[in-house]
């Protein structure tokens, strides 16, 4: 066995290396079916298939029935692989799909999400993922439970577990859900976004289910290489295609200078109230349009003023903290073979994150400048709308909705404000909108559904092992057989699937809003107990207890009372006068600053009070803190 | 109990990651305290207070890591606790 799988570790650069030139290939003839007249509808159909197909296999090819192999995928995962996973695990749908157009038209404060996305890993790998990785744990609450100690303070730690991970699945299940109606959606056999979403879950099922962590493991490394193909590819297509230059990332300075210039001549302009909503453009309370959006802010100007400067650091903040408290990010680096590989692993990590993240902006940029400048072919805005309402791409997605022109000044010019678009549609349309082939739109389709699914994945998986394990074999029946503990861990996964898949399909969705409140709830509750477990010998169990508690209470609380200003939910108190209580612009998106602040407050003060921990603990600790040496905790 | 390799280990990592944690401090909050006069100059052909929100700061933390974590692997081995030709757990 142990030579067997060392074979399979050394041949993985050759069977993944066979996989890209496979995909390549699969690329190249769709292209050419194209050609021959296939229909657009059924080359994303096929490249959605066989991707689907491709993940499938892998996770039937990993089936294990070994716990060190389900919960850790047997502890050899090496460090680039690890890198290449931990990305796909991290790049959401809403990566993928939503950060080019919130790019487009957020701007530079949108950008905050860059920096905090990205900057969280830093702290990943140098306040937690070696300790972690030393102490051998299989899932995070694993880690609480056996510094703290007792299985109070393991149960808060799911508790939080659950809440970070459920608000973020079931914004995964909707991308894979309508990404997947898309691609199976004919005219003939229209499809419902039910349907794709439990499609989509079976796929997501299958991936997981057969070998747990194992499973995931490579077939999200499947899923980087697909995404990442998909995002690079139409980016350097549209650069060489229009001159931009032969390597976008350094070369569109003249572009983003341009769009500054284009900007004047057509003019920023922003809408009240009353004309979004005479328009039926949907809009908040405070006057912003919410689902279809215009261009208020400039793409490279940067807002003077303290408030633009702390709006953005405190949601840099809030995402870099939060990151370091996801577990299923975390529980990532339990799987490479040495703690020092485990630390390695978070700058490849970073690396292939990178490669996506660079590239938003000039996706973005590439995009705008296609429809602001009169000197390309594919130039909308300053033209007739009678014409650009004959273009085939703008056609179709006005027939989904998801673009609007409204005519304000009637004048039958399209103005740069009078476009609505929805900001998925920035990376899903812009090779229709450069006028590339439609196979990169399927490629697109699946790289997308890569990237929704592998993070679906690994948020289900983190769920089910923390029960299974955490809860069940730690809590519920220590001497359970290593067959039952599977079994129970296998059940738990589809039951949390179809539980996140159902609330998903209901629209309860607008209840667990953003994808951001993930990381806050995560840093509110875990940060300070996860990170002074390692860093502070004086942390009792009481002060954990108390961090994890008052933390999530806090955090929810303030999240509460300050409300959501774009989402008519009336338990959220301040869904009205949200703009005169909140406190120095700490709106829904940042209420783990105070969370957190709440958690190291009585996580101090009440570990300060507290007996110290035993000599155990503390040579627990000790052995923790250096990289030589067997695993702390010995699970079996 | 640590012993004193262990203790002195601990503060040499200790003082690492302080170092790590005020260049990454600098990249991701102090940077964007400035941007917009930032914005001002220029670097690439980027306005530099954008350049470093859609890049700069990015590069810094891919750097900063593999910079901090080759310094901590030399730590590892100075003082004896190197993992990194352990072969199972």
């Amino acid at each position: 066995m142990a030579k067997t799988s060392k074979q399979f570790i050394a041949s993985l650069p050759k069977i993944y290396g066979i996989y890209t030139g496979g995909f390549l290939a699969f690329i190249v003839l769709m292209a050419f079916l194209e050609k021959a007249g296939i229909s657009g509808r059924n080359i994303g159909l096929m490249f959605v298939g066989f991707t689907i197909l491709i993940y499938a296999l892998i996770g039937w090819l990993s089936r294990t029935t070994e716990v060190d192999e389900y919960y850790l995928a047997g502890k050899k995962v090496p460090t680039v692989f690890n890198g290449m996973a931990t990305a796909a695990d991290w790049m959401s749908g809403a990566s993928f799909v939503a950060m080019a157009g919130g790019i487009y038209f957020g701007g530079y404060t949108y950008m905050a999400f860059l920096i905090g996305w990205t900057g969280g890993y830093v702290l990943v790998s140098t306040l937690l993922a070696p300790y972690l990785r030393k102490f051998g744990c299989y899932t995070v609450p694993d880690f609480i439970g056996a510094r703290y100690g007792g299985n109070f303070a393991r149960f808060c730690a799911v508790l939080i577990l659950l809440v970070a991970s459920f608000t973020y699945v079931t914004a995964q299940i909707t991308a894979t859900g309508s990404i997947a109606q898309k691609a199976l959606s004919t005219p003939e056999f229209p499809v419902s976004f039910a349907f794709g979403c439990y499609t989509g879950l079976i796929t997501i099922l299958i991936c997981s289910m057969l070998g747990g962590m194992r499973s995931v493991t490579w077939s999200q490394v499947a899923q980087y290489i697909v995404l990442i193909i998909a995002y690079l590819i139409p980016l350097f297509w549209i650069s060489w295609k229009y001159n931009f230059g032969i390597f976008p990332h350094v070369m569109l300075g003249d572009e983003v200078q341009r769009l500054a210039a284009l900007e004047q001549q057509f003019g920023l302009v922003r809408h009240t109230k009353e004309v979004l909503t005479e328009a039926k453009i949907p809009n908040d309370a405070l006057g912003n349009a919410t689902s279809l959006k215009y261009i208020v802010g400039g793409h490279s100007a940067v807002p003077a003023g303290h408030e633009v400067a702390w709006r953005y650091i405190s949601l840099a903040i809030c995402m870099m903290v939060g990151t370091a408290s996801l577990p299923h990010i975390l529980m990532r680096y339990f799987t490479t073979p040495t703690v020092t590989a485990a630390r390695r692993s978070v700058g490849w990590s970073l690396f292939f994150i990178g490669l996506l993240y660079l590239s938003a902006p000039m996706l973005a940029t590439v995009s705008k400048i296609s429809l602001m400048d009169p000197n390309l072919p594919t130039a909308i805005i300053g033209k007739k709308i009678s014409d650009v309402m004959q273009i085939q791409w703008v056609q179709n997605w006005i027939a989904v909705k998801q673009v609007v022109i409204v005519d304000f000044n009637k004048d039958g010019i399209l103005q740069l404000s009078e476009w609505f678009m929805n900001e998925d549609v920035v990376v899903l349309a812009t090779p229709e909108i450069a006028g590339l082939p439609y196979v990169i739109s399927g490629l697109v389709a699946a790289g997308g559904l890569a990237a929704a699914m592998s993070t679906a994945d690994g948020l289900i998986l983190a769920m089910a092992n923390a029960i299974s394990h955490d809860v069940y074999y730690k809590m519920i029946d220590p001497k359970a057989s290593v067959q039952k503990r599977l079994v129970v861990a296998r059940v738990l996964l589809v039951v949390l699937g179809f539980l996140a898949a159902w609330i998903t399909t209901k629209g309860l969705t607008g209840i667990l809003g953003a994808v951001a409140w993930a990381f806050d709830f995560a840093m509110s509750g875990l940060f300070f107990p996860l990170v002074l477990g390692v860093w502070w010998k004086r942390a009792t169990r009481s002060g954990a207890i108390a961090g994890m508690l008052c933390g999530l209470i806090a955090g929810t609380a303030y999240l509460v009372w300050v409300g959501v200003p774009n989402k008519d939910i009336t338990f959220f108190m301040g869904a009205t006068p949200w703009k005169d209580i909140h406190w120095i612009f700490v709106d829904n998106l940042r209420f783990g600053i105070p969370g957190a602040l709440v958690s190291l407050i009585a996580m101090v003060s009440v570990s300060l009070v507290t007996k110290p921990e035993s000599k155990a603990v503390m040579d627990m600790v000790d052995e923790v803190r250096i990289a030589s040496g067997k695993t702390v905790i010995r699970n079996a | 109990m640590a012993s004193p390799k262990q203790e002195a280990h601990w503060q040499a990592t200790k003082r690492l990651m302080i170092i790590t944690l005020m260049i990454w401090f600098f990249f991701s909050t102090v940077v964007f305290m400035f941007a917009a006069d930032l914005n001002n100059a220029s670097f690439l052909g980027y306005k530099l207070g954008y350049y470093m929100t859609a890049q700069g700061s990015m590069l810094a933390f891919i750097i900063l890591i593999f910079w901090s974590n080759n310094r901590q692997e030399k730590l590892d081995r100075e003082f004896g606790f190197s993992d990194e030709d352990r072969e199972e757990d």
